[in-house]
């Protein structure tokens, strides 16, 4: 009997290819001298309207074949790029064009393409193109936006993109009649997802074929080959996009088209040859997309239990100089930031801003991660106020597992009511208290103040909407050798997609995970997909690839129960072998049902020979039965009602130095829901990555801009992304796994959860090892380095005297 | 005005490569573009995530800090030399593999040449070592948990690169362009 293989940690079967350098990301396509290589001419400047660009030294350079500038893009490509996401609160939705037209709205923004014989030569090119500018005073940061004294774009008041506003009742009205009250200021800054492997694109025009084939490195291979056919007026048909392997994306890589995912196809067209843009590293910083930056006002009114009556938010994005991907980050933050909570009347406004600097689209909890900050700061400053244990006035507040699925009264991001599916979040709090020792905690905290140590605790909850529509698809086709091929339609940057849904498909069909091949995001194999960001993959195509190995598996037991003359339900598959059940003499292996399913005139070898027209089925019928269609093969789509929703839990304890403000931390704890697990191994490789990209996030990684709208840190020298030295030295993780009802599987998601409550959990360890010998310390903005902590204990009121 | 070309003789993994550089051609961008040897990664170009770490001569270098031209003569390992010559993963490869040490793959070949090159140095490390020993390599990914607990398999299973075995009485490769 085949065990089952959901659930288990199996070892990756993709990783054999990655550990001998034969791994193949979009650089590693295309190699060699046949190729050209193009690179971009950025602005230097913030905000600048350009008079001149002079490009006639550049044709004059021994190896350099072209030059683009946005005079010579016609048609479509000399429009502005799509808004993907259109919402009716973004009234003031602008995009950037492939290349500058009469302006630039950030430093980095692209202005010429030059392509020549290696990137060195196009490079050396760039620096022969001549461009006069008219330097127009930047907008930097959410306070210069607001003030708007000056304007980013000069048709849009106030620099704001977009107002929306959410509400379950009067909120202001429950906080006046609420026992007690409070205010907080919170602000989380810029950071970035800067995968290792930057943006890049291959394209090849076929003259033979009228094709264009496009290598990128995206999070949605459907959504740049549509976008590459409208702007280079193909049609759909003609473009194929391939997505190789990608060296982390985080969010960053759903974002499409880039410039050069069009300038790319484009060009090969034009030159007729195959064109390459890779991009560096200081590209990445100043050219992709940043996110985070927020400033949020909280009102609160609650009971003497800490249990919340009326809560207001406003906070402000800044979604930098264009829209491209709409309002999804604030949306989600407006409405996730409610968590595992129910308070009983909410309000939330935000007003999306617009900033001379790069643009912004969803990192890794996209919007979560400010939420949760905004929230759980909120519970320990009631805690805090009424003297209570932080994690009672949590648990005060909970939605309680009875009351699933909870309908929180708001419409989330995918324009679905924000309904949560299932969870138990009291059980989850029971967990991670155990984990981390939270009852213990204040005796050791009391001990270490005695020899002057200083260590605090904190704890954060959060909820994460996963899993999100509109669909996902897939295409299992057993081949007569009994191999199995796998096709969806998503992406993978290195979530071990081929080895999770080869479980899944091995589960389903019955054959062994090494006789299963997947392939994600070639529009060859899948052409309708939608893209893998938002936790989706495993709930969106995971379903879906379920459901298309059930179909197939239906097939196959129709056909080997007519070869067997036996009964569907007598049958059994175990390691790709069907057999009447308890008679083993009678069964037939996959690759023979596959040959059976598929009536040829032809014979090409034994197998096949054996399913010529001579050789089978019934003379009297037609070889291919109505309804049914030749191939052993299943294909089918998954789309749900709306999101699933996985939840989770975190606590550190930190130690801060007295002296130096230095920050240790002394144990990392997580509790984990994202329903049923496919692979634990997988989702702790996830929780691990997403942990330390949060201690990123909460101490580290910032885009420090200056007031021209320089990014002053554009390197690895300079952004502080952490090594091994910064992340904890070991995470303790407890699952707990609450079924989603809303798919087959029961799962949920589970790539972002990891870095959502870092802020938060690090601001309040913080705060309590600081409030010890500073009370009233507060910790509001995120990140927080030893010298922002260290300035923050000498501007306290109560050191004043002291210092 | 064309760039004057060198004739460079690369020796990579035991095989000899020639080609024709210019001066400025990064070592990383020789060995993935005009050798076709693209498991060495580029993750930033200056020197600081050491994705593009090779083994000159079984010593750690970054690929992207050095010139072509001047990897003449020295024995050059990259992450397509560290497999058994039978073809089996390498033990700090099969350690990866058991303690899932890599997610997108992209940084990878980088700490499998710093760890292959750490154990040589140091094939008893203690924890503290063995995250000291990939502390120079970013991974955006992991989180670093699987890398290190893949550095103490490694460790565990003994090191067994052989192309990283300094061949008897070699000295300089004194070769001329
Ligand atoms: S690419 Fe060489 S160290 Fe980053
Ligand atoms: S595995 Fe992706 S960067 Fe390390």
């Amino acid at each position: 009997m085949t065990t089952k293989l959901m659930g288990q940690g199996v070892q990756r079967v993709e990783d054999q290819r990655f550990l001998r350098g034969q791994g193949r990301y979009v650089d590693d396509v295309a190699v060699g001298p046949a190729t050209l290589h193009a690179a971009v001419l950025r602005s230097p400047h913030a905000h600048a309207r350009i008079v001149d660009i002079d490009v006639d030294a550049v044709l004059d350079l021994e190896g350099v074949h072209a030059v683009w500038t946005h005079d010579d893009l016609t048609g479509p490509m000399a429009e502005p790029l799509p808004l993907l996401i259109p919402h009716p609160a973004l009234t003031h939705g602008r995009t950037q064009y492939a290349l500058a037209k009469d302006e630039v709205n950030y430093a980095g923004e692209a202005v010429a393409f030059v392509v020549a014989e290696d990137r060195y030569v196009a490079e050396d090119a760039l620096d022969r193109i001549r461009v006069t500018y008219d330097v127009l005073p930047p907008v930097v940061g959410i306070d210069a936006a607001r003030a708007a004294d000056r304007l980013v774009h000069e048709d849009v008041p106030g620099n704001v993109g977009a107002r929306m506003e959410q509400q379950t009742g009067d909120a202001q009205a429950a906080i006046a009649k609420a026992p007690h009250r409070l205010e907080l200021d919170l602000t989380v800054e810029r950071s970035a997802c800067t995968p290792m492997e930057g943006r890049g694109t291959v394209a090849r025009w076929d003259p033979d074929l009228n094709r264009m084939q496009v290598w990128t490195s995206t999070q949605s291979s459907t959504g740049v080959r549509a976008v590459v056919a409208v702007k280079l007026e193909l049609d759909l048909g003609q473009v194929d996009v391939i997505t190789p392997d990608v060296g982390g994306g985080f969010g960053v890589k759903i974002n499409h088209p880039w410039p050069e995912e069009l300038l790319v196809p484009l060009a090969a067209r034009a030159l007729g040859r195959t064109v390459k843009f890779t991009e560096d590293r200081r590209e990445h910083f100043i050219s992709s997309a940043h996110e985070r930056g927020q400033v949020h006002h909280v009102e609160v009114g609650f009971d003497d239990d800490g249990r919340l009556l009326g809560l207001d938010v406003a906070f402000w994005h800044d979604h930098g100089a264009y829209t491209p991907y709409g309002l999804i980050v604030p949306i989600i933050t407006s409405t996730q930031l409610l968590g595992p909570y129910k308070p009983e009347v909410y309000r939330v406004v935000f007003e999306s801003v617009y900033t001379n600097t790069v643009m912004v689209t969803p990192y890794r909890g996209a919007g979560r991660p400010q939420g949760c900050f905004v929230m759980e700061r909120t519970m320990d400053a009631i805690a805090e106020y009424l003297g209570k244990d932080r994690a009672e006035v949590r648990a005060t507040n909970f939605i309680q597992p009875d009351e699933f699925p909870y309908d929180q009264g708001l419409i989330f991001q995918d324009g679905r009511e924000l309904e949560y599916d299932s969870g138990d979040y009291p059980a989850s709090l029971e967990k991670i208290k155990a984990l981390v020792g939270w009852d213990e905690f204040p005796a050791f905290q009391k001990e270490m103040a005695a020899v002057g140590r200083r260590v605090g605790i904190g704890l954060a909850c959060y909820v994460e909407g996963t899993g999100v529509g509109p669909y996902e698809g897939a295409h299992v086709h057993i081949e007569t050798t009994g191999k199995v091929k796998v096709a969806t339609g998503l992406t993978t940057q290195g979530q071990g997609h081929a080895t999770v849904f080869a479980q899944l498909v091995a589960d389903e069909l019955g054959v062994r995970l090494e006789d299963v091949e997947v392939v994600t995001g070639d529009t060859r194999r899948m052409p309708y997909a939608v893209g893998t960001f938002a936790s989706r993959a495993a709930v969106m195509s995971g379903s879906a690839i379920h459901l298309a190995a059930r179909r197939a598996k239906e097939k196959v037991l129709k056909i080997a129960a007519e070869a067997l003359e036996a009964s569907e339900e007598d049958l059994e598959i175990v390691d790709g072998v069907v057999s009447v059940k308890g008679s083993p003499g009678s069964s037939l292996d996959l690759g023979t049902v596959s040959v059976l399913s598929n009536p040829l005139r032809y014979a090409f070898d034994e197998a096949s020979k054996a399913a010529t027209q001579f050789s089978v089925g019934d003379p009297g019928k037609p070889p291919v039965p109505e309804d049914e269609e030749p191939g052993l093969e299943g294909r089918d789509f998954y789309s749900p009602e709306r999101a699933t929703f996985a939840s989770g839990m975190h606590a550190v304890i930190v130690e801060t130095d007295p002296e130096t403000a230095e920050i240790t931390i002394l144990k990392y704890a997580v509790v984990h829901d994202c329903g049923k697990l496919i692979n634990p191994m997988i989702v702790e490789g996830q929780i691990h990555g997403g942990v330390a990209q949060g201690v990123a996030g909460a101490l580290y990684e910032r885009m420090a801009y200056d007031e021209n709208g320089q990014l002053q840190n554009a390197s690895f020298m300079d952004f502080l992304m952490p090594y091994v030295t910064e992340v904890p030295d070991g995470i303790d993780i407890d699952h707990l796994e609450t079924p989603s009802p809303l798919n087959p599987l029961g799962i949920k998601g589970a790539g972002e959860a990891g870095v959502i409550p870092s802020a938060a959990v690090f601001a309040a360890a913080i705060e309590d090892a600081e409030r010890l010998s500073i009370p009233g310390l507060a910790i509001t903005a995120m990140p927080i380095s030893p010298s922002e902590l260290f300035h923050l204990r000498q501007s306290h009121p109560s050191q004043e005297h002291t210092a | 005005m064309s760039e004057e070309l060198h004739d460079v003789r690369l020796s990579v993994n035991g095989a000899s490569y020639d080609v024709r550089v210019p001066g400025r051609r990064l070592l990383s961008d020789a060995l993935r573009h005009d050798l076709g040897l693209t498991g060495t990664h580029v993750g930033c170009e200056h020197g600081v995530c050491g994705a593009c770490t090779v083994l000159l001569d079984g010593a750690p270098v970054r690929a992207c800090l050095m010139f072509a031209v001047s990897a003449q003569g020295q024995e050059i390992t990259t992450v397509e030399g560290l497999a058994r010559p039978d073809g089996t993963l390498s033990n700090v490869q099969q350690a990866f593999v058991e303690c899932h040490g890599l997610q997108c793959g992209f940084c990878t070949p980088g700490f499998l040449t710093t760890i292959t090159a750490g154990l040589r140095a140091n094939p008893t490390p203690t924890h503290e070592e063995c995250r000291e020993m990939v502390a120079g390599n970013l991974c955006r990914c992991t989180g670093y948990q699987n890398i290190v607990r893949a550095v103490e398999r490694a460790a565990e299973l003994g090191l067994d690169t052989p192309s990283l075995v300094p061949r008897e009485g070699s000295s300089t490769n004194e070769e001329t362009p």
